[in-house]
């Protein structure tokens, strides 16, 4: 079984509109939704969700104001100014690191565990998908990617699916280091904007510091051809190849407005185009199968 | 005046309006909150004076000390330390994974031995540079790293009060949103008029209400998908501060890593318009509490 994980470094380069016509074409998935702040995925694929989990994670303070004798030890301590001076507890900013709790001598401060979001294991009419809502202003967003992923991985082994298509989240910091890691083929799709090229080098100096193998797909490529062409050198130089250039179509944002994949939604140059990259894209996983 | 701008879902434009804006004010100061992908220089082109690298403490066992107690690995909620007691044959060791470390100090602080000491580890860079009277900062997290609230947290203590501050936070609605636009007086939405625009719409409108901070909404190629979000906006009573249509010229700008202030006059006055509608917003949330 293989992971392909689709990202972007920048948001809304149509990561997720890829991901879900991949959805469409590939056969023997797992889908996973790992853009777990801001999920959109489900607005695509249309699931009905089979079962429902409750994600725990991480522990706010609670300051019991009968106990406390305002010593103001724990504000001091505190290095995320989670404790004002009126001794109430900002749970935003709460860590949940347990410090207060351990050196309060009165007792007054208890760690409570958080319900910071909810999973779900769906039908579609595309196969198995696990997905996640992060509660709001919630943290550890990496962990719940964790649990998504082993979740998908578990139904993949049971069911025996030959592939897990993992969207990720945008950035490089903790989710998306969850979203890449152990996977076999990280897809980036980048943009012909200063912004969508200087991210597309972070992820990709992201990926191979992870050593995840990376492949680049420009999207809309035709709104700056000198971009892309620059896109092209850059790659070039990395050695990493381009599976696929995404001509722009206003159509993409009706397919969205219709919520379906856009494979489904047209036949048009833009179809082809990502019929194309899935080949690629099986072409590279079967290689690799073959070798191990 | 602190304005963020913030957006669910990425790729609305966020950095265009947060740039736009700042080249529509005067006496400003740019703060760059998206320190996993940093982009307002690209526009903004600032010259950069100063460098500051940013640290995050992490604990580092002295061996003579420590007679693997097994207290650090106890009081450390995140799971980044790891005691492994010694035997008859071999001396025991404390692992530290530091890529999991929140720097709260707890396993420091709590050693009975007194062998933890805290050092410094870096996590990335702060920057401060100049462009066309605009202060700006931004900071970079460094490739591999994986906690950015820290940096974010350190790169907004370089705000002075005594500017207009824009600062142009990441996408989504977890942590590094929320440690960026916490504390500032009013935030910007930026969105665009999709089923996925809308659902991340909802998604950071409450996590603005769990922060506390007003907000309003700047709905971008308003002409490209369906009236979701300006039925929503009503609703809900969120003011649409500023709708953009989709305009070739300025995914042309963006693409070349040009503002649209001063290439595109049309949009100027719109613009300028804004820092005066949110202070009279302000004001109105101010006056409502
Ligand atoms: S648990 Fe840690 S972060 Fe939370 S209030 Fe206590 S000391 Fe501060
Ligand atoms: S500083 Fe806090 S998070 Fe870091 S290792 Fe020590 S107890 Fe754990």
């Amino acid at each position: 079984m293989k992971q392909i994980v689709i990202i972007s470094g920048k948001g809304g380069t149509g990561k997720t509109v890829l991901t879900a016509s991949l959805a469409s074409l590939a056969k023997e998935k797992v889908m996973v939704d790992c853009d777990v702040d801001a999920a959109d995925l489900h607005l695509l694929l249309n699931p009905s969700v089979k079962e429902r989990f409750e994600f725990r994670s991480g522990q706010t303070a609670q300051l019991d104001r009968e106990k406390c004798c305002e010593c103001g030890e724990c504000i001091d301590m505190c290095r995320f100014d989670a404790i004002g001076k009126d001794f109430v507890i900002d749970p935003v900013s709460c860590e949940g690191c347990g410090l207060c709790s351990r050196i309060c001598r009165y007792g007054a401060v208890r760690m409570e565990e958080n319900i910071s979001g909810e999973w779900f294991i769906s039908d579609t009419r595309y196969g198995p998908f696990v997905h996640a809502r992060l509660g709001i202003a919630e943290d550890n967003s990496g962990k719940l990617v964790s649990v998504v992923r082993q979740a998908a991985k578990d139904i993949a082994e049971k069911e025996q699916k030959s592939c897990i298509l993992i969207d990720g989240p945008p950035g490089i910091g903790c989710p998306v280091i969850a979203a890449i890691t152990d996977t076999d083929l990280a897809v980036i799709v980048t943009e012909p904007t200063v912004s969508g090229i200087h991210d597309m080098l972070r992820v990709i100096d992201m990926t191979g510091h992870f050593q995840i193998p990376a492949r680049v797909v420009i999207n809309k490529f035709d709104l700056n051809l000198e971009n892309s062409e620059k896109i092209t050198e850059i790659c070039a130089s990395r050695n990493i190849e381009i599976v696929g250039r995404i001509p722009f179509s206003a159509e993409v944002s009706r397919s969205l407005v219709k919520a379906v994949p856009f494979v489904e939604y047209t036949h048009d140059d833009v179809t082809e185009e990502i019929i194309s990259i899935w080949h690629k894209m099986e072409f590279i996983i079967e290689e690799k199968k073959s070798r191990t | 005046m602190i304005i963020s701008v913030a957006s669910g879902k990425g790729g609305t434009g966020k950095t265009t309006i947060a740039v736009n804006l700042a080249l529509s004010l005067k006496n400003v100061q740019f703060i760059d909150c998206d320190v996993e992908e940093p982009n307002a220089h690209l526009f903004l082109k600032p010259r950069i004076f100063e460098r500051i690298p940013a640290y995050i403490p992490i604990p580092e066992v002295a061996e003579d000390k420590c007679d693997c107690c097994g207290t650090c690995q106890d009081v450390c909620a995140f799971n980044s330390i790891a005691v492994l007691p010694g035997g008859i044959q071999k001396d025991g060791t404390v692992l530290i994974f530091s890529h999991l470390c929140h720097g709260c100090g707890a396993c420091a602080y709590l050693c009975p031995r007194d062998a933890i000491h805290e050092i410094k580890k870096t996590i990335g860079i702060v920057e401060k540079g100049f462009s066309d009277g605009i202060q700006f900062v931004h900071g970079k997290l460094n490739i591999g790293e994986a906690m950015s609230p820290p940096l974010i947290r350190q790169v907004k203590q370089h705000i002075d009060p005594m500017k207009s501050v824009i600062i142009d936070a990441p996408p989504g609605t977890s942590c590094p949103v929320i440690e960026s636009v916490k504390g500032t007086d009013y935030c910007i939405l930026v969105t665009e008029p999709t089923p996925f625009g809308l659902n991340d719409l909802i998604l950071a409108v409450e996590m603005l209400k769990t922060v506390g901070v007003p907000f309003g909404i700047i709905l971008n190629r308003y002409d490209i998908g369906d009236d979701c979000v300006d039925l929503y906006a009503r609703e809900n009573g969120i003011p649409v501060l500023m709708k953009i249509p989709f305009d070739r010229g300025i995914a042309s700008l963006y693409s070349k890593g040009l503002p649209i202030i001063g290439y595109k006059s049309e949009y100027d006055s719109e613009f300028k318009k804004l820092p005066g509608k949110i202070n009279t917003l302000i004001k109105k949330a101010k006056f409502d509490t």
